[in-house]
C-alpha cells in the first residue's frame, strides 16, 4: 500500500475533471490587471470569483501604505510575536480593530484560517462542548479535530436544531458540573452566500448559557451600518462573545483576527499554538490592512455599490431561470445538476472570458455542484450584464436552462 | 435496529447492498464522510440523542451505530 493509495478515489475524480481540458484547481492568473480583470490563458478575463468585495487590492492609498512600510521596516518579521516581539504596527492594528467593534481586546493572526483554527480549538477543552453549523468552513472543522472538547453538529441555519442539541446536553449533565458550550456561526456562508438567523441563534444560546463565536470572514464590510458584519446588522454585537474575521477579502490582503470583551482574553497569546508558532504578518500587510480599514470606515458607498451589484447579478440570473442560493449575498452560488456539468460550464465561461470559482463535493454542502461567483463593489453594470448574457447562452446550450421561448405573435 | 436500517436506507447509494447489522457504513453504503455526518444528524433527532463527532469516528458498522444510540438513549 503506497502513501497515495488512500487518495485513489479522489485521483479518479480529479482525472475526470481534467478531461474537460482545464484544471479549475490549478488556474494560472498570468497577470492580474485590476480587482475585476486578469489575463488567463493569454486572454483578458472578467474576474467574478476573487472575494475582493470592495476592490481594495488596487486602492492607491492601501498600495502606498504597503510600499512605505516596506521601505521603513523591511519585507518580513522573520518570526513569531512570542519569540521575536511585536512591531508597533501589529499592536496599533489590534487596537484599531478592537475599537472598530467597540470591544476591549483583539488578537491578529497570520491568516483567517489560523484565527479560526487556533481560537476555536483552544477556547474549549476536555469536558466542554463545541457546537458547529453543518455547513461550517473547513477551518472550523479542522479546529474540531484539534480540540479535546466533544463536537456536536447542528443543521445549517436552524436555531431549532441547535436548541435540541443544547437541551440534550443539559439533560445529560443534570446534577454534574456542566462543561462550557461554545456555538460557532458564520456571518455569511462562503458557498451559497446565505446569512445565519443570528438573532434567533443568540436567543437559543442565551437560554442555555452558551458562548457565541461568529466568523465574519465574508461579511466584514458587506453587512451592518458600519460594515462590522452580521453581528452589527442583527443588532447583537454585545451578545457575541468572540468575533473572528479575515483581512484577505474586503480588506484586500491576508491575515485574521479575533475580538472579545473577555478580561482574560490575552491569555490566548500564550496558549493558541496557531498564533505562537508561526511568523507574524509582515509590515507591508499590516500597513495596507490598517489603511483598508480606514477606507471601509470612510467610504460606505462601497457597501452600497457592492449590494447594487449583488442585485444586478442575482436578479439577472434568477430571471433567466438559474437556480441560486437562498438569498442575496456578496457570494452568488449557481446550482448545477452535477460535477461534470459544473466543470464544463466553468470551462465554457473561461473560454468566453469570465472567471468564476467552481465548487464541487466534498467542498460543498449536501453534495451540490456550484459555480461560485463573488462580487466586487467596482464591477460595472455592463460587466455584470455581459456575464448574465454569456451564462444564459451557455446555460441554454448545455441544456441547464430551458430553450428560449419565441414571443407569441 | 429496524428503525435505524430504514433511516439509513434513504442515504444508501443505488448500487449498494441491503443493509444489515454488519454493514460497514461508509464502505458498503458508498457514501462519503459528509453524508455520514448528515445521516447521523437525522438519527440524532429521530432518537433524541447527541452523538459527538469524536464518537462517530469510532463507529464503523450499523451494529456499532445502534449500540451507541442505545447507550446514549439509556443515559437520559
Amino acid at each position: 500500500m503506497g502513501l497515495f493509495d488512500r487518495h485513489a478515489g479522489l485521483l479518479d475524480v480529479y482525472r475526470d475533471v481534467r478531461t474537460t481540458g482545464a484544471d479549475p484547481f490549478q488556474i494560472r492568473m498570468e497577470r492580474v490587471l485590476s480587482p475585476t480583470e486578469a489575463i488567463i490563458n493569454g486572454k483578458k478575463c472578467l474576474t467574478v470569483g476573487t472575494n475582493n468585495y470592495f476592490g481594495l487590492t488596487f486602492d492607491p492609498s492601501c498600495m502606498q501604505a504597503a510600499i512605505d512600510a516596506i521601505l521603513a521596516e523591511g519585507t518580513g518579521t522573520t518570526g513569531s510575536r512570542i519569540a521575536n516581539g511585536s512591531y508597533s504596527e501589529h499592536v496599533a492594528l489590534e487596537e484599531e480593530i478592537a475599537a472598530f467593534y467597540g470591544k476591549k481586546h483583539c488578537m491578529v493572526f497570520t491568516t483567517g484560517y489560523q484565527a479560526n483554527l487556533g481560537v476555536i480549538s483552544t477556547l474549549v477543552g476536555p469536558e466542554d462542548f463545541l457546537l458547529i453549523d453543518a455547513d461550517s468552513h473547513a477551518s472550523i472543522y479542522d479546529a474540531c479535530k484539534q480540540t479535546q472538547a466533544e463536537v456536536v453538529r447542528f443543521k445549517h441555519n436552524d436555531p431549532g436544531s441547535l436548541d435540541a442539541r443544547l437541551r440534550r446536553l443539559k439533560e445529560r449533565d443534570e446534577g454534574d458540573k456542566p462543561g462550557n458550550r461554545l456555538v460557532v456561526l458564520e456571518g455569511i456562508y462562503s458557498m451559497l452566500g446565505d446569512s445565519a438567523p443570528l438573532k434567533e441563534f443568540i436567543e437559543v444560546c442565551k437560554k442555555y448559557g452558551a458562548y457565541v463565536l461568529v466568523d465574519e470572514a465574508h461579511s466584514l464590510g458587506a453587512l451592518g451600518e458600519n460594515g462590522r458584519g452580521l453581528c452589527e446588522a442583527a443588532g447583537v454585537l454585545d451578545d457575541c462573545h468572540f468575533i473572528v474575521g479575515t483581512f484577505s477579502k474586503t480588506l484586500g490582503a491576508i491575515g485574521g483576527y479575533c475580538v472579545s470583551n473577555d478580561p482574560d482574553f490575552d491569555i490566548l497569546r500564550v496558549t493558541v499554538r496557531a498564533y505562537m508558532f508561526t511568523a507574524s504578518l509582515p509590515p507591508s500587510i499590516v500597513a495596507s490592512v490598517r489603511q483598508a480599514l480606514r477606507v471601509v470606515k470612510a467610504r460606505p458607498e462601497l457597501r452600497k455599490q457592492l449590494w447594487d451589484n449583488v442585485a444586478t447579478l442575482y436578479d439577472g440570473l434568477a430571471a433567466q431561470g438559474f437556480k441560486l442560493g437562498p438569498e442575496h449575498g456578496p457570494v452568488v452560488g449557481v446550482h448545477l445538476p452535477d460535477r461534470m456539468i459544473a466543470i464544463g460550464f466553468w470551462r465554457a465561461m473561461l473560454d468566453a472570458g469570465i472567471y468564476v470559482n467552481v465548487a464541487v463535493p466534498p467542498a460543498t454542502p449536501n453534495g451540490v455542484s456550484l459555480l461560485r461567483c463573488s462580487l466586487c463593489a467596482v464591477h460595472t453594470r455592463e460587466q455584470l450584464e455581459h456575464m448574465i448574457e454569456v451564462m444564459t447562452g451557455i446555460g441554454r446550450q448545455m441544456g441547464v436552462l430551458a430553450p428560449k421561448l419565441r414571443a407569441a405573435g | 435496529m429496524a428503525e435505524i436500517c430504514t433511516q439509513l436506507d434513504a442515504f444508501r447509494s443505488d448500487d449498494a447492498q441491503v443493509i444489515r447489522g454488519a454493514t460497514v457504513i461508509s464502505k458498503d453504503l458508498s457514501i462519503d464522510s459528509l453524508a455520514v455526518m448528515d445521516m447521523i444528524m437525522e438519527l440524532e433527532d429521530r432518537f433524541d440523542v447527541s452523538i459527538p463527532m469524536n464518537t462517530v469516528a469510532e463507529i464503523h458498522t450499523v451494529d456499532e451505530l445502534a449500540d451507541t444510540i442505545l447507550k446514549l438513549a439509556a443515559r437520559r
